[in-house]
């Protein structure tokens, strides 16, 4: 968090940033509700293209990365790795309980998650899965936050 | 009447029949005459293999091979015990060709070493978990993993 | 590296790409532009909800084996339930064999359309994305009009169902239901009618029976190869398939045009299903919806229930304690991925999108794996969908 803000201050980028935000998704060890739910978002009924909000295939033309899913060991080394080259400041957002705090998969021996104990997160949006509804908020939220 | 069948078919090498109720059967057999039973079950009775699951029982290995009858809705279980110091079985991925990936997991989870597959090789664990340590394994815990 | 190893380039489909949500490898190693082998890898997914369910009670691992798959949602329940039910040799009343249909149905509706939707994308046809996606928000109203949620519905329980479906409401249910006929009836005719779609998908892709059976596929991927298999209609204890009217739709080609229309033809008699099994209610007391279940006893059960990709296999063992002591789960997909290595070898790669896509995989139920082997990346996933998608448009101009 603390990374966001300080590269915000220093190169002014969070205005540019939040005007038109593309995001990058990253899931590991989900059961692809959330996912779905982001696809959902997508769709004509609640329709995110019209802010603006696309999903890139690379890590590199992202602004914004969205995280879901438990995070097993083979994606944790790919989280980290992701993390490292995206160009900064990227903001991360957890979506879903399992990566917000591992949910119900918590104590399994294959989970090396949640996302905050390998990355910094800059927002958690709650659910199982979280409603198309819930994402809209979340994301406003780290708009503003990357005006600020 | 396929029950009728098959207990004609597999004869003397069955050495327990239990009928669990109208759809259900365990039959215990020996591992030397499992390849001939598969080849009995699925290639003339033509019952389709459902999956196999294996099972550490505090004292020995069980692995359960589970045979569908979709025409009378029966299922027929082939039951087999292993040593627990030295779990070994004939592979039957030669005459089904879908057992392939079953017998990997089972080898990776569990430890029982299939003789005969084309090629033992991790499925579903990274290549850098310890050898030895079977998270199926009733001995297992979280914390013989390895590390992030 | 033997001569021929040499000449073939390795593509690699996955890991991570935007459109497919989930994560696996698929390796295909190609001449020129022909596929010759594929290599499969899984466990990404990997959640060790096996061994999670181990210390968890009866009653909590309904609501974990739930979380196995976003899609199949009901499906690992449904099948869970069964299993328990057939340890203990427990019946359950009508009204909850009918409610667990009409979940289990609302669900492979939602789980079609979303496939269509993607499928739709994959060859390039985004408008068929959207407008799949629009008419999968009816059926989710639906569930959510039910059940409290638009996912991970919550209604299995041992012993019958959680929620009751209120008699004053059916009527508005089945209109809602009923109204999806039209929308169907419209991707029926687009599928079968559309050249373009004919084009890029017949002969794409063959899986002949006798792979289909030595793989032992499941679902609309074996009712696509002529193979007429079904849990519900074959296996219908516990709930309410065998008493109402519905076929089983199959056909022989083994394309992927034949998956398409397989799962097209199943909307249509879900949607059949979903209406008798409604209207059957308004006779039924309210309410009646579970059995008392005091002890699970030990034992060990069998629960099979076809979900919207084929049969779902639960096995679970109990000692006589209040968890289980062996929980084996198998989704349709661990068997369905596997024919892929046959199905796609001597095709185009720019069908490979297609035809890798058209067993419905759902990773997150087979817990996959992933590695990468050498070999140079001729097209990376973006490319190929690309290929896929120019493919459409170079068939377009030519009709």
């Amino acid at each position: 968090m603390k990374q966001v803000e300080h590269y915000t201050k220093a190169m002014n980028k969070g205005k540019i940033l939040s005007r038109s935000i593309w995001v990058f998704h990253f899931c590991s060890a989900a059961c692809n509700n959330c996912d779905i739910e982001i696809l959902d978002a997508l769709t004509p009924r609640f329709d995110l293209e019209r802010f603006g909000i696309k999903l890139v295939g690379s890590i590199k033309h992202a602004d914004c990365m969205l995280t879901s899913g438990a995070i097993s060991r083979k994606g944790a080394t790919r989280l980290k790795f992701l993390y490292d080259i995206a160009p900064k400041p990227i903001a991360v957002v957890a979506i879903g309980a399992c990566a917000c705090s591992g949910g119900i998969f918590q104590s399994g021996y294959n989970i090396y998650g949640p996302v905050d104990r390998i990355i910094p997160v800059d927002a958690y949006i709650p659910g199982c899965p979280p409603r198309p509804e819930a994402l809209i908020d979340g994301i406003v939220k780290v708009v503003k936050k990357l005006r600020a | 009447m396929i029950e009728k069948k098959v207990k004609e078919a597999l004869g003397n090498k069955i050495v327990k029949w239990e009928k669990k109720n109208e759809r259900r059967y365990y039959i215990e057999i020996k591992k030397e005459d499992l390849e001939e039973i598969a080849k009995m079950l699925f290639n003339d009775l033509k019952l389709r293999f459902s999956i196999a699951s294996g099972v550490d029982t505090i004292d020995h290995f069980e692995i359960l091979y589970h045979f569908s009858c979709d025409e009378e809705d029966k299922f027929f279980s082939l039951r087999l015990r292993l040593d627990k110091k030295k779990p070994e079985a004939p592979s039957i991925s030669g005459i089904i060709t879908a057992a392939k990936w079953i017998e990997r997991e089972m080898w990776e989870l569990l430890g029982i070493n299939f003789v005969g597959h084309p090629g033992l090789k991790r499925l579903l664990l990274t290549d850098d978990w310890p050898k030895g340590v079977c998270p199926l394994r009733k001995d297992f815990t979280n914390e013989q993993r390895p590390k992030a | 590296m033997s001569k021929d190893q040499k000449r073939r380039t390795i593509i690699p489909i996955g890991p991570y790409h935007p459109l497919q949500e989930e994560p696996e490898f698929f390796e295909l190693e190609v001449e020129g532009e022909t596929v010759k082998k594929l290599n499969i890898h899984i466990g990404y997914n990997h959640r060790s909800i096996e061994k999670l369910s181990e210390s968890k009670h009866f009653d909590q691992v309904t609501f974990l084996v739930e979380r196995i798959c976003g899609i199949c949602s009901t499906s690992h329940p449904f099948a869970y339930v069964q299993a328990v039910e057939d340890l203990a040799g427990i019946e359950i009343p009508e009204r909850a064999k009918y409610i667990r249909c009409i979940i289990g149905e609302l669900e492979r509706l939602h789980s079609h359309l979303l496939w269509l939707g993607l499928a739709g994308h994959f060859i390039g046809y985004n408008t068929l994305w959207m407008w799949a996606w629009k008419y999968r928000e009816i059926v989710l109203d639906i569930c959510e009009q039910i059940s409290g949620n638009r996912n991970h519905y919550a209604m299995m329980i041992i012993g019958g169902v959680r929620r009751d479906i209120f008699n004053k409401e059916i009527d508005e249910l089945i209109k809602k239901t009923e109204s999806l006929n039209g929308p169907l009836n419209m991707f029926k005719g687009a599928a079968i009618d559309d050249p373009v779609i004919g084009a890029r998908t017949r002969g794409v892709g063959i899986l002949t029976k006798e792979n289909a059976i030595n793989y032992c596929v499941l679902g609309p991927t074996a009712r696509a190869s002529g193979i007429d298999i079904d849990s519900r209609r074959d296996s219908p204890h516990n709930s309410a398939y065998d008493l109402v009217e519905w076929n089983v739709p199959v056909l022989t080609d083994g394309d992927v045009f034949a998956k398409v229309v397989v799962r097209i033809l199943e909307m249509l008699e879900s949607v059949k299903i979903i209406t008798q099994s409604l209207d059957r209610l308004r006779d039924l007391k309210e309410g009646d919806i579970q059995t008392e279940v005091r002890e699970i006893p030990a034992g060990e059960g069998i629960g099979t229930y076809e979900a919207p990709r084929g049969e779902v296999f639960h096995y679970v063992r109990s000692n006589g304690g209040n968890t289980p002591f062996r929980h084996k789960i198998r989704a349709p997909s661990y068997m369905n991925i596997l024919s892929n290595e046959v199905a796609v070898i001597g095709g185009d790669i720019a069908d490979a999108c297609i035809t890798l896509a058209a067993v419905d995989p759902c990773y997150c139920c087979t817990d996959r794996m992933q590695a990468v082997e050498g070999g140079k990346i001729k097209y990376d996933w973006k490319q190929l969908l690309k290929l896929s998608q120019e493919k459409t448009e170079k068939i377009k101009k030519e009709i």
